[in-house]
């Protein structure tokens, strides 16, 4: 049961990151247009390169 | 579930604590507006109701992209609005035009009214914590699990105390909501639904850190964090819907951006906004403006369309001397008004605020989560305390034991599906009819629109579009049409370019008409082979005036007369049908003559109508039906159709609407197409239903689950079956909403 002082804090810092992507998301405003967000990725506008 | 204080009256606007005068709370912020006053610069936003898909984005954005000046051009979907960066110079009115040759209907946004930062920091609030809550629920899953498939002694405490290090934080960071909103329904001496919901919480976890330090077998963590999430995330859900219905209102009185002409010493011209006019100023009118103050008519002669207020369509004749009030529409020759009232003085803003008083006079509404409410928690706290009684009781004093009992008893019946019951339903069937093109103002306006029987139609501007189509082109011979299209193609005049277009159509070029003028109020003047030619009003043609809107054509010694028609909103057909085919009564009162109105009443099958209707007399139809026991839904524009929009059981206006009118009803109509409403009908019936589903699932769960709470044999797993169980079945049948 030795394996558990691992994986206890792995899972762990792996929810937290999650959980710090999410509040990284949450700051940057990605949730602000979700209906328009999943459309734009469907559009050939900028599919050759990245936007400049 | 809701708390009931803050649903503020919808017509007033969030104002912040500065607002010391009834100006102030109108007033821009001043950064901006030096960017108003030119209408111009900066951040140009516009509703855009009709976008809806990926090619929309492309469309818009380049649309709009292409036009000079635009910097930056961004369509947000999920709001049907596009931000519009711009250089100086650039005018809302001309993104506008743009957006309407590539198709798209627009409407100019007040930017300043729209930046309900509070209601979005609330919103953003909620959503951290519903994440910290999911993270932990995740997270104490993973360890209760273990423990429930046979992990003991050491491992089970160890376990224990991992979930509780994250447990604790998030019951004290996700549950501070229900904690604030419980303290405050406490201290108004009520037993809001939150009471049991932190009663709930701080039980759980305190007994089951009790239980930890004791080494117990069962602690709750697992369930105070799952009933942190659900809860959370039904609250998140009615917040996101109560502030789209909020951020409507304020989208809807930014519709009309308010803009005056105002005459500096009587000779320039400045471009102020509304709340920097005052009482004796000289504001300008150009034809096709609408009147922003109520006033008096010093200077200029016209025509003024006074629709939108009294519902006739008949324009008429304003000249010096004549009172012209805000919200009516400048048709032919430019006005110099007096200023005798502004803003929230003027007869326009008055009657919104007589309506405001008329709405907060009419009982509130109760909805049915309130009524679930009422009931639940008392029984809940009466249940949980009678177990602790009883079972302390049977024990013979095992406090321990009786805690823990009715710690169980109230997760169990913690109102997890029932808080999510409603809000699921509400959002996803306010998410169809907003892309149906309907913007729910008022959270219960969707239950009250599903107990509906009657429905009462306004006329003009509501069942029409408010324009004017010639109807009798093919009455006249092809050289009567070529005279009246050479004078009408040089007015501005509603009447003139739908008699121009009218000619047009069919294929008819105009007369070479000479000396052509415009005497504004009147009509337009010319001579063709010698002879004076007239078109406009009867009386100054010397034709004699028909009982429809209609223009009329003088040449020499010989009159002809062109009769118009309100073009029919579309989708109204589609309406009626669905009305009837539902088994609703349907109404038909306007304030126009009762020509056009029987006229209208016959083609659309209505037999009850009503002509020449006063605002009271709308209002007195709706009191009416009302004391019959009917429940009215009341669909109309103007300004007289207000109160009767106020004293309607639910209320539809279209986006083209007076602002009052707008205010007063529950649900607006963003597109020009009528259809919307019926599926409004049909969907809110399918709403109540599930929501009256989702209660008897929520009940059911519970008879099941709190029977076995009570007798003691509700363990941690059996708690979190029932509770996400019930919760995940409540959201998919809110999700099977067609």
């Amino acid at each position: 049961m030795n394996i558990l002082v691992y994986l206890i804090p792995i899972s762990l810092l792996l929810g937290g990151f999650g959980l710090g992507f999410f509040f990284w998301a949450m700051k940057t405003r990605q949730f602000d247009d979700p209906e328009g967000s999943a459309a734009r990725i469907l559009r050939k506008d900028w599919d050759d390169r990245p936007q400049d | 579930m809701s708390s009931h204080a803050d649903i503020s009256a919808p017509f007033e606007p969030e104002r912040g604590g500065l607002a010391a005068c009834p100006a102030c709370a109108v007033a821009p912020s001043a950064q901006s507006i030096a960017a108003l006053a030119a209408g111009q610069g900066a951040n140009i936003m516009l509703s855009l109701p009709s976008a809806h898909c990926a090619a929309c984005i492309s469309t818009v954005e380049t649309t709009l992209m292409q036009e000079k000046g635009v910097k930056a051009a961004r369509l947000n979907l999920t709001q049907r609005r596009v931000l519009i960066e711009t250089d100086t110079g650039v005018t809302a009115a001309q993104m506008i035009a743009a957006l309407a040759r590539a198709g798209y209907e627009a409407f100019e946004l007040n930017p300043d009214m729209l930046s309900s930062t509070q209601t979005e920091k609330v919103s953003r609030d909620l959503a951290m914590r519903l994440g910290v809550a999911f993270f932990s629920m995740m997270n104490v899953m993973l360890l209760s699990v273990a423990v429930w498939s046979g992990g003991d002694g050491a491992t089970r405490d160890l376990f224990h105390w991992i979930s509780a290090l994250i447990a604790i934080p998030t019951v004290a960071f996700s549950g501070r909501p229900f904690f604030a909103s419980a303290a405050r329904s406490l201290a108004a001496g009520r037993l809001g639904m939150d009471v049991p919901i932190s009663l709930a919480l701080i039980l759980a976890t305190a007994i089951s850190l009790y239980e930890t330090t004791q080494g117990g077998h069962h602690a709750y963590f697992d369930a105070a964090v799952m009933l942190c999430f659900f809860l959370l995330l039904g609250r998140y859900l009615d917040h996101r819907t109560r502030a789209i219905a909020r951020s409507a209102a304020h989208e809807l009185a930014a519709l009309e951006v308010p803009r005056a002409t105002v005459l500096l010493k009587g000779t320039t011209e400045a471009v102020r906004p509304i709340s920097q006019v005052g009482l004796g100023d000289i504001v300008r009118v150009r034809p096709g403006g609408r009147m922003p103050v109520d006033g008096v008519v010093i200077a200029g002669h016209s025509e003024i369309d006074r629709s939108l207020l009294t519902g006739e369509s008949l324009p008429s004749f304003a000249g010096v001397g004549t009172q012209v009030l805000a919200g009516e529409v400048n048709l032919t020759g430019p006005l110099d008004i007096s200023v005798q009232a502004t803003g929230r003085e003027t007869a326009l803003h008055r009657m919104a605020d007589l309506v405001a008083m008329a709405e907060n006079a009419k009982t509130r509404y109760t909805s049915l989560a309130e009524r679930a409410a009422a009931w639940y928690s008392p029984l809940v706290h009466l249940l949980s305390f009678a177990a602790f009684g009883v079972w302390l009781w049977i024990t013979q004093g095992d406090l321990r034991y009786a805690i823990n009992i009715s710690a169980a008893v109230l997760i169990i019946t913690c109102p997890c599906a029932l808080g999510l019951a409603v809000p699921a339903v509400v959002t996803a069937a306010s998410g169809r009819l907003f892309r149906a093109g309907l913007l729910i103002k008022n959270g219960t306006a969707l239950e009250r629109l599903a107990e509906v029987d009657v429905v009462v139609l306004d006329k003009t501007g509501t069942l029409t579009m408010g324009a004017p189509v010639l109807v009798n082109s093919t009455g006249h011979p092809d050289t009567v049409l070529r005279m009246a299209m050479a004078l009408a193609a040089a007015s501005l005049h509603p009447l003139a370019q739908s008699l121009h277009m009218a000619a047009q159509a069919r294929g008819i070029t105009a007369a070479h008409v000479t000396d052509i003028a415009e005497v504004a109020g009147y009509g337009i003047e010319g001579r063709y082979q010698g002879k004076t030619l007239r078109l406009g009003r009867a009386d100054w043609v010397g034709a004699e005036a028909m009982d429809v809107t209609a223009t009329y054509l003088r040449w020499g010694d010989l009159t002809y007369a062109f009769a118009f028609e309100d073009r029919l909103r579309p989708g109204v057909m589609q309406a009626m049908a669905t009305f009837a085919a539902m088994g609703k009564t349907v109404h038909l009162i306007s304030g126009d003559s009762p020509g056009p109105v029987a006229a209208m009443a016959q083609k659309l099958g209505i037999t009850h109508w009503q002509a020449g209707a006063l605002p009271q007399d709308k209002a007195q139809l709706i009191a009416e039906l009302t004391a019959k026991g009917h429940r009215v839904l009341m669909v109309g524009d103007g300004l007289n159709d207000t109160a009767a929009l106020a004293a309607a059981h639910v209320s539809i206006s279209p986006a083209s609407a007076l602002d009052a009118a707008r205010v007063a009803s529950d649900i607006v109509l963003l597109g020009a197409d009528m259809g919307p409403i019926a599926d409004a009908l049909r969907i809110a019936v399918q709403a109540r239903r599930r929501i009256l589903e989702n209660f008897a699932l929520s009940i059911g769960y519970n008879i099941i689950a709190v029977p076995l709470a009570l007798v003691g044999l509700a363990t941690p797993l059996a708690a979190a079956l029932a509770m996400s169980l019930s919760s995940i079945t409540v959201s998919l049948n809110a999700l099977r909403l067609k």
